[in-house]
């Protein structure tokens, strides 16, 4: 079987990373958060979950991850079912929302978490520490707390936690939603930088335009009440991007696009809901 | 540290000890000047100084009893902390036992001390052992209340990480669990120590009566019935001062252990 790892393009031979086969999410009391979907996502991809709140993106993302269990349907990740990941030599990381780190434990202690509690002997753990630490530019901060660092920086923590067990498949919830504008764009272009140079693939939920397209190879649109996958866009735009993209007028265009369909799609559901 | 050294008086640290110690003064020199200024007798209430006095010259008796009761508060403080937090572990194992027993540790909580005591001292023939279950039983619920408050307090999203990362029951009780929960159990130590003390006190009242008790409780009561009331003053003075020593004691512990992380315990500077 040859390697994925080795090749940037994605190989058309190899298992897709992600195969979402009709999953959706009922809840008990009847709210259904995500109507039935279907979604590939290959190897190397990065694509953004785009949508407004109550769109069941989080939800999607957290049935990829195992974190939820769809109420119906099935979920793969490079074709064997999410439960049974840990068989597999893939890897995947889970980025929150909020930088989710323990507050009493070093920032070391906190990226260290997944190694320590897969049994990896201390001195490997705290190799890999620093090297993770170094990619998210914190190795002068390795024994601050949280507290004493920025909410900018405490993500990057959170970041550098996920990317030390070395993933294949990195997920992640709207993780720079909290920030301000100049601290999130500089973290988007470091993730980018991440992603190429891990040959990563990442499904990365937002509900801002503007990250989805600068950061995404593809978008998958969602609409709310029901949940539901409304439409796909290609970026098809060469990577690497810099900040000089969002200023180009195939940047606008594919903005406006996003933007229409996101209308388009509120509106028919608020004519349903007022038929 | 601040580049410029503030006054003495303006520092926060100093401020915490001067404030309370004016007031002692101002309240140690009223009752210094009504005790002289109305002349009232001794036997009905002493002065400040006569207290001090009696304190000193009753030391050999008086600090042989603070010993005992000492000795039955520490005793009966780790016994509730020790069984307290086990039974806390128990109740956040499984929802369905904390709902089959909890409604028991408030029956024990909300049950008066002072009507169980008689009937332990009964049960329980060594002395000591007795008392310090009196006082155990009085400390307990805080713990058991906060602790398991505590343990289960912990940041829903950290805990689905735990999960992600298949964490085993122990590595999140220990990696997780117990270190949430530490401000809240310090808060129930706070609570507790001041019930231990109150709980060895109110056993030794009840058991001084059948002999057994040579505790501070046992000195105010044989002071009572000799109208020593100098005595009394100085051996209340002694409970007192336990307490207070008891929560300073609790609130280093709380400040060693959480003054790095924990909100509660950052200094407002």
């Amino acid at each position: 079987m040859p390697d994925a790892h080795d090749t940037s393009a994605p190989d058309p031979l190899a298992p897709p990373a992600i195969e979402v086969l009709s999953a959706q999410k009922t809840y008990p009391n009847g709210t259904v958060a995500l109507q039935p979907v279907d979604l590939t996502i290959q190897e190397g991809e990065f694509v953004t979950l785009l949508g407004p709140s109550g769109c069941g993106k989080s939800t999607l993302l957290k049935m990829v991850a195992g974190l939820l269990a769809p109420s119906d349907g099935r979920l793969l990740l490079w074709r064997k079912p999410v439960a049974q990941l840990h068989d597999c030599p893939q890897k995947l990381a889970f980025v929150f929302q909020s930088p989710t780190l323990m507050p009493w434990a070093s920032v070391q202690a906190n990226v260290r978490l997944p190694l320590d509690l897969a049994g990896v002997p201390r001195a490997e753990a705290d190799a890999r520490v620093g090297e993770a630490l170094a990619l998210v530019g914190l190795s002068r901060f390795a024994k601050a707390l949280p507290r004493a660092l920025s909410g900018g920086m405490q993500m990057r923590v959170s970041i550098a936690r996920g990317l030390v067990v070395q993933p294949n498949l990195l997920l992640m919830d709207e993780p720079f939603g909290a920030l301000d504008e100049i601290t999130r764009h500089k973290l988007d272009a470091d993730l980018l930088e991440l992603w190429r140079k891990k040959k990563l693939t990442v499904v990365f939920v937002t509900h801002s335009i503007h990250e989805a397209v600068f950061l995404s190879s593809r978008v998958v649109m969602m609409a709310a009440r029901p949940g539901r996958i409304v439409e796909e866009v290609h970026i098809d735009q060469p990577y690497p991007r810099t900040p000089e993209f969002m200023v180009t007028p195939e940047f606008s265009h594919y903005a406006r696009r996003l933007q229409e369909s996101l209308l388009r799609a509120s509106q028919s559901t608020d004519e349903e809901a007022y038929a | 540290m601040s580049a410029v050294r503030r006054p003495l008086l303006q520092q926060p640290r100093v401020q915490r000890v001067v404030y309370p110690a004016l007031v002692a003064v101002v309240l140690i020199g009223l009752w210094q000047a009504l005790v002289t200024g109305l002349q009232l007798p001794p036997y009905l209430v002493p002065s400040p100084g006569l207290m001090m006095q009696t304190l000193f010259t009753d030391w050999a008796s008086l600090g042989l009893s603070l010993l005992v009761t000492l000795k039955i508060t520490l005793l009966s403080f780790l016994l509730a902390t020790l069984v307290g937090v086990l039974i806390s572990f128990l109740f956040v194992q499984s929802r369905a036992i904390e709902t089959a027993l909890f409604p028991y540790a408030v029956l024990l909580q909300v049950t008066p001390i002072v009507a169980v005591a008689p009937l332990i001292i009964i049960w329980v023939k060594n002395p000591t052992a007795s008392l310090v279950i009196c006082a155990a039983l009085v400390a307990l619920f805080p713990i058991i209340s906060n602790t398991t408050l505590g343990l289960r307090s912990i940041d829903p999203d950290l805990h689905s990480y735990f999960s992600m990362n298949r964490a085993t029951r122990t590595q999140v009780l220990l990696r997780l669990r117990i270190p949430s929960a530490l401000p809240y159990f310090f808060g129930g130590l706070r609570i507790s120590s001041g019930l231990a003390l109150i709980g060895a006190v109110v056993a030794e009242f009840v058991a001084g009566t059948g002999g057994n008790g040579t505790g501070l409780a046992y000195q105010i009561l044989q002071a009572g019935y000799q109208l020593n009331i100098p005595r009394m003053f100085a051996a209340l003075l002694l409970i007192s001062l336990t307490g207070v020593a008891l929560f300073v004691l609790m609130a280093w512990l709380s400040r060693l252990a959480l003054g790095s992380w924990h909100a509660s315990e950052l200094s407002q500077d």
